[in-house]
């Protein structure tokens, strides 16, 4: 994934800063609580939502069994419509593909559809090295990009930012990458709005080269479907003379009926619509309408591997809708940026650490930054297990064992800095699988309850720096049940 | 019926009341419960942090302790939860590496006789009214495992709507986890603290002076963070209001 990202802390150092930043937490409590309400009241309208969300399970499922299949015979589709497909094996191939394909245009400018693969693989850093300015066009992504700051929501890319931040970077920063806002901008919405819209269309009218990904692409007729709210999608997807479209290999689906299923479950889930307000859809190329150029970028950068994970595999049913984020009590408090990935949130601590391997300080950490309470897996629409992948990554961390890497059968050893942990787990388990032991143990502790300090020194502080610790009894159950019932069995 | 007791490591070793109080309801409503004293912990922690190696041993003791009984009690959502989710899931992968059927197996027994207090009360037993008496105002925290892995819905507030002298409060985001999450308290020790004081704030403003869940990690969890704030509201387990009554009221 994106250099961007590398060398980012672990998850509960990032998160420490988040937490005690109280602007933050407001911007992000209020956001999650309102669309979680709303996406709740949108899904509770259909009656056949748990048929659907099954449906969605099942077509998912099926297409990535057989996934080679659908992707050859996409190809052949996109390419009798008119358009070039490449293949991708990683970020570095797919920056090059779409660097070389900007630069036969003669162009040195591209504007974006908001994309979470041309994130994945930190494109627009990519093109910047080759003098190519990549301009993002969805309003979130442009407050990010004028701010000079990172996404740190899927949907919300802006969701830690509120309308006088985003007001301010209005203000200071358009000049630099375009038309400036009008003097005397206000934080009122309408107002911030006008001023995007205005900045924006300069670009749009201007531009040759449009780049974007896809939330879905329907093999058996080429089809690419993007669905958005704002329409400076659909500018970016018509008015150039070139597109170039990143895409993940899961993102395919067989047919049209099964494009309808997600075309349900995708709005509800992520923005609280029943329907979203654009839904562009092109296949191949047309004369004298749209793109006279077109080119599909298929991008694998470790979803081949992934898929190679009987229990991990299901994180590639993720159609990105953002309502794992929405409802998790975790990201609410840390905020996207401690997950350090385009990917924040539940599915994000679960897709990049297969994406990316554990290898890394953050990526290690994210398969703990849950409390595993499973409102994740409670409202995603392809019904992924979060937890379950969660736990079999935190294995995968410090038990090691067999991944797939690039293709190859390897074998993990267990990452460094769990060597105190796991000594402390085998010596539970042993204490906990001889009962004599664990009884004497209980018997100490009660013996001298009168001496246990009010808080921990050393590790211990994690707990009691917050928490009282609970009061030792005089008594365990099981000397009780001894002395009461006289041991039975 | 041949009953067992699963007390859980928890609460035998830091909340005996809870164990003794599901001991005094079960008796009061005809079962004889026995404690085989061979059980230990249902592996939670070692699993959930990633160690499912050192959760097998347990897996096997679970089933040899409980294995001459008809039904497993246990007044813990969360161990309820570990034995029927997840021992299915340690059999299946120790299958997948090569260790045969064994673990499958015990898993597959523990799975169908395990219960949490509150599905044994009302589904085995077919009782909501269980003749308690707590003349206090209680607010009813459903914890994650129980809510969401194991799908107690009204359960436990069809068994509180029956207890005598009980006031029930509504917590504000009831369904949210309290940020204890075993382990993921002391590695996100500043997530859980915040979440834990959201949590905590919900209940203050309830009014109330008790707040119970089926769950003493939980509640070890949001009462250490009251009592660190000063609260004068107490955490209680659910099953010692249930099994307070008239003659034998909570202490």
């Amino acid at each position: 994934m994106s250099g961007t990202y590398l060398g980012m802390p672990a998850f509960p150092k990032a998160a420490r800063d988040a937490v005690r930043n109280g602007t933050l937490r407001g911007n992000l409590r209020h956001a999650t609580h309102t669309i979680r309400d709303k996406r709740a009241r949108a899904v509770a309208e259909l009656e056949d939502w748990e048929e659907l969300r099954a449906a969605g399970k099942a077509i998912k499922d099926r297409t990535l069994r057989h996934l080679d299949h659908h992707l050859v015979r996409l190809e052949r589709a996109v390419t009798a419509a008119g358009g070039t497909v490449h293949w991708a094996a990683d970020a570095d191939e797919a920056n090059r593909i779409v660097t070389a394909l900007v630069k036969a245009t003669g162009e040195s400018e591209v504007v974006k559809v908001k994309s979470m693969a041309t994130q994945e693989i930190g494109l627009n850093e990519a093109l910047e090295a080759a003098g190519v300015r990549a301009y993002e066009t969805d309003l979130a992504e442009l407050i990010v990009q004028l701010g000079d700051d990172r996404p740190s929501h899927i949907l919300v890319p802006a969701i830690h930012r509120n309308r006088g931040e985003i007001r301010d970077v209005f203000a200071r920063r358009m000049g630099r990458w375009g038309r400036a806002a009008p003097e005397g901008l206000t934080d009122d919405p309408t107002d911030l709005a006008e001023a995007a819209r205005l900045h924006l269309r300069e670009k749009f009218l201007r531009a040759k080269v449009g780049v974007s990904g896809a939330n879905f692409m329907v093999a058996e007729t080429g089809t690419l479907v993007v669905v958005e709210s704002e329409g400076n999608g659909r500018m970016c997807l018509t008015l150039p003379e070139t597109l170039i479209s990143v895409v993940g290999i899961e993102k395919v689906v067989p047919t049209w009926r099964d494009l309808e299923v997600f075309l349900q479950l995708l709005p509800r889930s992520s923005t609280a619509e029943r329907m979203n307000p654009y839904t562009s859809m092109w296949t191949g190329t047309a004369d004298g309408d749209g793109p006279r150029d077109f080119h599909l970028v298929l991008l694998d950068n470790g979803r081949t591997d992934t898929l190679a994970d009987e229990v991990g595999r299901q994180a590639l049913r993720c159609i990105r809708c953002s309502a794992c984020l929405n409802v998790c009590p975790v990201y609410e408090r840390a905020g996207g940026h401690a997950y350090g990935s385009v990917y924040p949130g539940p599915i994000g601590a679960i897709l990049s650490p297969q994406l990316r391997g554990t290898g890394s300080e953050v990526d290690a950490s994210l398969p703990y930054a849950s409390s595993l309470c499973g409102a994740c897996y409670e409202v995603c629409p392809v019904a992924i297990d979060i937890p379950e992948v969660l736990v079999h990554l935190r294995e995968r961390v410090v038990q090691g064992g067999e991944v797939t890497r690039q293709g190859v059968r390897v074998t993990l050893r267990p990452a460094r800095g769990h060597a105190a942990e796991r000594a402390a787990m085998r010596a539970a388990r042993w204490t906990l699988d001889h009962p004599g032991a664990l009884r004497a143990g209980q018997r100490l502790a009660s013996r001298t309850r009168r001496l246990h300090p009010e808080r921990l020194p050393g590790p211990g502080r994690a707990w009691s720096d917050t928490r009282a610790l609970p009061k030792v009894p005089a008594e365990s159950f099981r000397d009780w049940w001894q002395r009461t019932r006289g041991g039975a069995r | 019926m041949r009953v067992a007791l699963f007390v859980t490591c928890v609460n035998d070793t830091l909340y005996p009341r809870t164990g003794r109080a599901t001991v005094r309801l079960l008796e009061r409503l005809g079962v004889a419960v026995d404690f085989p004293a061979t059980q230990s912990c249902c592996g939670q922690p070692q699993f959930n942090t990633g160690y499912r190696h050192e959760t097998e041993p347990l897996v096997r003791r679970f089933d040899a302790a409980f294995r001459a009984y008809d039904h497993v009690v246990t007044p813990s959502g969360s161990c309820a939860a570990m034995v029927r989710d997840n021992y299915p899931r340690v059999g299946a992968k120790a299958a997948a590496e090569g260790r045969g059927g064994e673990l499958a197996e015990a898993a597959a027994r523990a799975v169908t006789k395990t219960y949490e207090l509150t599905e044994f009360l009302v589904d085995v037993l077919g009782v909501t009214d269980v003749g308690a008496y707590f003349p206090h105002t209680v607010t009813y925290h459903p914890t994650c495992h129980g809510l969401r892995v194991l799908g107690l819905r009204d359960r436990p507030r069809r068994l509180l709507a029956h207890v005598r002298g009980l006031r029930l409060r509504e917590l504000d985001g009831a369904e949210e986890c309290c940020g204890f999450g075993g382990t993921f308290a002391v590695k996100n020790p500043d997530v859980s603290a915040a979440m834990g004081a959201d949590k905590a704030h919900a209940v203050e403003a309830t009014g109330a002076g008790t707040v119970c869940a089926v769950d003493n990690s939980c509640l070890m969890h949001i009462g250490g963070t009251l009592a660190r704030r000063g609260s004068r509201v107490r955490p209680v387990h659910l099953a010692e209001i249930l099994a307070a009554t008239e003659e034998e009221p909570y202490a």
